[in-house]
């Protein structure tokens, strides 16, 4: 279980352009669930996954991870939660442009400290998985957004996580990719994975996949 | 073991992420390396050349006797050699003589000689390979010099100098007194200078001081500000050189700080995107230093692997004529390799550590960001 315990999370604290992007979320996220967070923009979704993700303490309350309280814990502790326990897709993809697929996949495992072998053998088995492995070697700007949007999801999936963050994964693609996608996730989910997706897109929100919807907006949760 | 297996996962992205940018690295490493060819190319050369003279000087005379007259040197009459032989504390000295001879066929000048050695022998000569050379003449040959009332006397080579010596050799002819004074017509009774011995080291300067009292006209030289001479003049013309590099240095630092320093808004994203799938700033942090070492150390390595070429197996085509100076004589020689370790280090800790230390603080300003920064 995730639970968050009236977190707030402000943006330029004490300065005059203070931003609360969280305004107090109390919140239980069942593990093995497929849960979406919807609502327009600015309202909190992706600051939400930040501070469960471990990229971001919030200004106030608590979040506890696996019966962990996380809020607490020095930046080094909560990088080895985000790495080993977490899987993120941007919007963007962040992919790293001028080295191979392959590699991109490879990097969220570089700090562990694992033979090089090994973790190549996994990284292609990922790009199989996802019908990629033809293109391992080809640098990832040569890739479809189809094909860029799975080698995002191979390098969220490479340190094998728990928990899936996607942040409004569909927002570059169109109708039929945006399906695959959540087939995907909904593939991923089967096998025990917890998917946390932030979007406004009702083809995430609204896919059979997704077990639970929470709604956002000005920071708090509506429904 | 998972340190080294991390070590060498940061290295290998570190070396894809540098070839991503091989237009702008390979510059840089060509310019870096360049500058490092150049500096360690001066310290090579002045370190060698001065251990070199140093180890010249080893046999030179402790003290050497000059007659000046007007401030000009002059021959020393044998008379004074019966006074200085008297002052108390020199154990030995001797008249020598010696010269310079320009060769109008070839352009050159020759250090002309006296060998006790060779005092039985008229006619026969040592000489110099640089000599051998600039004369084309065989081995066992001869050569033609002409003497100051215009006649020309022709001498048999019977010994050639090996080329370790032609530091100090490569233009020297060494040949009979009688021969000698034959040539430049030099009467009996007078020498170039005088050489002598010490008893104690320590007296060198007290002797010195009773000889221009006896003698007013003479200029004693002693062997250790000979060696201090060479030396100022070799640093003197390394930091010359050393000056008229320094553009070239201060255009490299410009090129390097912009480089290092200048954090594009790509490769901060990049890094914002480390952190954000789990790398510590610290790992950010090793991968610029690796960064850093890869270019800084190859650059440093291939640089002073050059200088050593260039320098020891090349005569340092590339600026001889400012550090070997006005010798008319061009001595194809190659100095002995001789490396100052902590020369060597100075110049490590000059070029590797600053640059190295310039890629990684700005990366360590990109690193601390939050790394959420790339999910807004």
């Amino acid at each position: 279980m995730i639970e968050l315990a009236d977190v707030k999370k402000v943006f330029n604290l004490g300065r005059p352009n203070e931003f609360t992007a969280l305004g107090g979320v109390s919140l239980s996220i069942e593990l093995g669930k497929a849960t979406a967070f919807k609502g327009p923009s600015g309202s909190g979704k992706t600051t939400l996954l930040s501070v469960v993700g471990c990229m971001a303490r919030p200004t106030a309350g608590r979040v506890r991870l696996l019966d962990r309280e996380i809020t607490s814990l020095p930046e080094r502790f909560l990088t080895e939660i985000r790495r080993k326990t977490f899987g993120f897709i941007f919007q963007q993809l962040n992919l790293i442009r001028g080295i191979t697929t392959l590699e991109n996949v490879m990097i969220p495992a570089y700090p562990n400290g694992e033979r090089y072998s090994e973790l190549r053998r996994r990284a292609l088995e990922l790009l199989d998985l996802f019908n990629l492995g033809g293109k391992a070697e080809s640098r990832v700007e040569w890739l479809s957004g189809g094909e860029a949007q799975r080698v995002a999801i191979a390098r969220a999936l490479v340190n094998h996580p728990s928990i899936l963050v996607a942040d409004e994964p569909t927002a570059h693609l169109d109708t039929r990719l945006s399906i695959e996608f959540m087939g995907i996730m909904k593939d991923l989910k089967d096998r025990g994975k917890t998917i946390l997706i932030a979007s406004h897109d009702p083809v995430v929100f609204e896919s059979e996949g997704i077990d639970v919807v929470v709604e956002m907006r000005d920071g708090r949760i509506v429904s | 073991m998972r340190i080294l297996e991390k070590q060498k996962n940061l290295v290998d992205f570190t070396l894809s992420s540098l070839l991503r940018r091989k237009g702008k690295n390979t510059a840089l490493l060509v310019v870096y390396t360049f500058m490092i060819f150049l500096l360690a190319s001066v310290m090579f050369f002045t370190g060698s050349i001065k251990k070199e003279a140093a180890l010249v000087l080893e046999g030179a005379p402790e003290i050497t006797v000059q007659r000046l007259v007007a401030g000009r040197h002059d021959l020393i009459p044998a008379a004074y050699l019966e006074a200085v032989r008297e002052i108390r504390g020199v154990r030995s000295a001797a008249p020598r003589l010696w010269g310079y001879y320009y060769d109008f066929t070839s352009g050159a000048n020759f250090t002309l000689m006296v060998d006790e050695s060779l005092k039985d022998s008229p006619g026969v000569v040592h000489v110099g390979s640089g000599v051998l050379r600039t004369l084309m003449s065989p081995e066992h040959g001869t050569i033609p010099i002409k003497a100051s009332d215009g006649s020309f006397h022709f001498f048999e080579i019977h010994h050639v100098f090996p080329a370790e010596s032609d530091l100090v050799a490569s233009d020297l002819v060494l040949m009979c007194e009688q021969d000698y004074r034959k040539v430049f017509s030099i009467p009996d009774g007078f020498a170039t200078d005088l050489v002598l011995e010490v008893r104690n080291p320590k007296e060198l300067t007290t002797i010195a001081g009773k000889i221009t009292q006896l003698l007013p006209d003479t200029r004693p030289i002693l062997r250790d500000e000979i060696l201090r001479t060479y030396e100022a003049v070799f640093d003197w013309r390394g930091g010359v050189l050393v000056v008229i590099l320094w553009g070239s240095v201060l255009a490299f630092v410009i090129f390097a700080w912009d480089k290092a320093t200048g954090l594009s808004a790509e490769e901060k994203r990049e890094i914002g995107v480390l952190k954000a799938v789990g790398w510590e700033t610290s790992d950010v942090l090793v991968m610029k230093f690796w960064e850093g070492m890869i270019i800084s150390l190859s650059s440093f390595l291939t640089g002073v692997v050059l200088a050593y070429l260039h320098v020891f197996f090349s005569s340092s085509v590339l600026f001889e004529p400012v550090l070997k100076g006005w010798s008319v004589l061009y001595p194809d020689f190659r100095l002995t390799p001789f490396i100052d370790g902590t020369q060597l280090a100075g110049l490590f800790f000059l070029t590797v550590v600053p640059y190295t230390v310039t890629t990684i603080v700005p990366s360590w300003r990109a690193a601390v960001i939050e790394p959420d920064s790339v999910m807004r």
